[in-house]
């Protein structure tokens, strides 16, 4: 007599010679999990009794389920069960043909390399990669250089409209945060240094510390830090955009030179627009001083603006707005080097925007700091 | 053909649209269209450039709002559907976008077990099987599993699209302009990919379609599109039967006289 054992969307009904595997119910990809499971803890009979692959019982069937028919046909075949087919339906049939045709084997994936090789691979990468960001950093100052010089011979190829768009995008509409940004850090700096500089009865030198502080230091380096947050940014992601899209081969194709039509309009724009954002957050940074020492330390605006006068040289100004053009410089070289290295994914774009961003605000304090360096060596 | 025979309420249509209304701003593009996909068919549909083609495709699987009509989908209008019910039926379709719209930064392999991994309780090895066995199907070569959407050629990311859109084993496929951007003979390969995939997965094919090629080889229906409706339907025949001068030039024009001679010559061939 036969005997049946019932699991999840089959039943196996042993008897006389034979081994009857019977697929019941919809083996549609909706209700595999539970049949699924069931058939990858199936322990093949010891026997090589033949196998007949009973479908009469099957409602529905789709290509997953033909699929797991199929993948078990192949298992009992693999441990020498002859195997038979009865009652296939059309449509399980032409599935079953489908399936079959389609098998092949798959590609192994690459074995993954261990732990320890990794970290040596990715650092060596990351060295290379650094190498490679310095060539190329290279490679587009010379050929910026280049375009430059025969600037100067043909102004004619500066162009002017695409300038101003970006003098527009970069400088007018940054106003606002710069002005917001400086005010309030223009405020706590001020507040602080009365507040600390009051124990020893030396208020009215708050002015000297907090004129000096923001017209060297804190006006253009936070300009340039926005700068960066916000136009580096956009100038990555535009310039990956058209890298992605092939617009940048298209510019090329046409006899442009990608770096004179792309490049060059959002540098120039860059280089005028950071000194005047700086000037303006100078300006501003200064009416919260004056604000702050008004309400806060009791200094009368006049006496504000006569102490700055007489104690705040030009030379402070001068030296803090001279940096503002080059990190102008390397704020729009980085976002331009990363965008032309986007490659094909929406993840590289990202990617490279993120890295635009870290690495000209990082390089945007290095210079910073080698300005510190070079004027301190200045006036010994 | 009755592979997946599900209850049909009310209608015999798998989709069907009445008074269909979708437009931008103070146009409508479309107004008060009826279209109807049966079971186991291949319908095209064709019109002039700006007719509403691919916003007409939109809006039946609800990317576009409508300004009107009724939608229902197995029988069931989809406007009286629980999310979770809607959902349902939205599974029950497959979509394959214009260029592809694969995920560009997952690869091949995982763009097709995205429905998957998100829809069904599988295990990995089954899903990489099925997806395995999906890629095949569309004519895929094995190794292109692993490659990225960024190193694929354009037939390669249609048939790419195509097979994502047939991991979940739908009953409805949408095409949006799916032979658009191949070579005459890629574009005849794809044609006669959707025809066999329609016998042996018993699909319903919705085509939007600007190829004459496809019409003549691939489409069992064809509806064209003008005046912010359906203007005629019908088999082929019947198309090239209708009385209206876009649809004149277009079926009887030097370039389908082209895709006649291509035809015969394809018949020969195979006899």
């Amino acid at each position: 007599m036969a005997t049946v054992a019932i699991h999840n969307g089959y039943r196996l009904e042993e008897g006389g010679d034979t081994l009857r595997f019977k697929p019941f119910g919809s083996w549609i990809i909706r209700n595999l999990t539970e049949v699924e499971k069931t058939l990858s803890g199936f322990t093949m009979p010891k026997s090589s009794a033949p196998v007949v692959i009973d479908l009469s019982d099957l409602e529905k069937i789709d290509v997953a389920g033909a699929w797991l028919i199929h993948r078990s046909a192949k298992k009992f075949a693999a441990a020498n069960h002859p195997i038979s087919f009865e009652s296939v339906g059309r449509a399980a049939r032409i599935l079953l043909q489908e399936v079959a045709e389609s098998d092949r084997p798959s590609i192994p994936p690459e074995p993954a390399p261990s732990k320890a090789f990794t970290l040596v691979e990715d650092a060596g990468k990351s060295v290379i990669s650094s190498v490679g960001d310095v060539r190329r950093l290279t490679e587009l100052i010379g050929s910026m250089a280049a375009i430059g010089a025969s600037m100067v011979r043909r102004p004619a190829m500066l162009r002017f409209t695409p300038i101003l768009y970006h003098l527009e995008q970069t400088g007018v509409r940054a106003i606002p945060i710069v002005a917001l940004i400086t005010f309030v850090i223009g405020a706590i700096v001020s507040q602080q240094a009365i507040y600390q500089l009051r124990d020893f009865g030396a208020e009215q030198l708050a002015v000297n510390f907090v004129g000096i502080v923001i017209l060297r230091e804190l006006g253009v380096l936070l300009t340039a830090i926005m700068v960066a947050g916000r136009s580096g940014s956009a100038f990555t992601a535009e310039v990956g955009a058209m890298k992605m899209r092939e617009e940048i081969d298209a510019v090329r194709t046409l006899a442009l030179d990608p770096i004179e039509v792309i490049i060059v309009p959002r540098l120039t724009a860059l280089v005028i627009a950071v000194p005047l954002l700086t000037f303006i957050g100078n300006l501003s940074a200064l009416t919260a001083a004056a604000m702050v020492s008004f309400f806060y330390g009791g200094v009368p605006i006049d006496l504000f603006i006569e102490q700055l006068r007489d104690q705040v040289d030009m030379i402070n100004f001068t030296r803090g707005i001279l940096k503002a053009p080059f990190m102008a410089i390397v704020i729009g070289l980085v976002a331009v080097l990363e965008g032309l290295q986007v490659e094909g994914s929406t993840d590289s774009l990202g990617k490279r925007t993120t890295a635009s961003v870290v690495k000209s605000i990082f390089l945007v304090i290095v210079i910073d700091g080698i300005f510190v360096l070079y004027y301190a060596m200045v006036d010994g | 053909m009755a592979i997946n025979p599900r209850a049909i309420k009310t209608t015999g249509y798998l989709l069907e649209a009445q008074g269909l209304t979708v437009g931008f701003g103070p146009v409508n593009i479309i107004e008060n269209l009826d279209i109807q996909l049966k079971r186991s068919e291949i319908l095209g549909v064709v019109g002039p450039s700006g007719t509403g083609k691919s916003v007409m495709m939109r809006a039946l699987i609800g990317l576009l709002p409508r300004r009107g009509g009724r939608i229902r989908y197995f029988g069931r209008d989809i406007d009286k559907l629980s999310l979770s019910a809607r959902r349902k039926v939205e599974r029950r379709w497959g979509v394959l976008f214009q260029h592809g719209a694969l995920f560009s930064s997952l690869t091949v392999k995982e763009n097709v077990q995205v429905p998957m991994r998100e829809h069904m309780d599988i295990s990995q090895e089954l899903m990489d099987e099925l997806a395995e066995l999906t890629l095949s199907m569309v004519g895929l070569a094995p190794n292109a599993g692993a490659k990225l959407p960024s190193e694929l050629s354009g037939g390669m990311i249609k048939r790419a699209a195509l097979a994502r859109a047939l991991a979940l084993n739908p009953d409805i496929l949408f095409l949006d302009e799916p032979t658009s951007g191949l070579d005459p003979v890629g574009a005849a390969e794809f044609d006669e990919l959707i025809t066999s995939l329609k016998e042996t997965l018993g699909l319903s094919v919705f085509m939007v379609t600007h190829d004459l090629g496809s019409l003549y080889r691939a489409c069992t229906r064809i509806a064209v599109l003008g005046g912010k409706k359906v203007m005629v339907e019908g088999d082929l025949d019947t198309i090239l039967a209708y009385d209206d001068p876009w649809v004149q030039s277009y079926f009887h024009g030097n370039r389908a006289q082209t895709v006649q001679v291509q035809m015969a010559e394809e018949d020969k061939a195979l006899v």
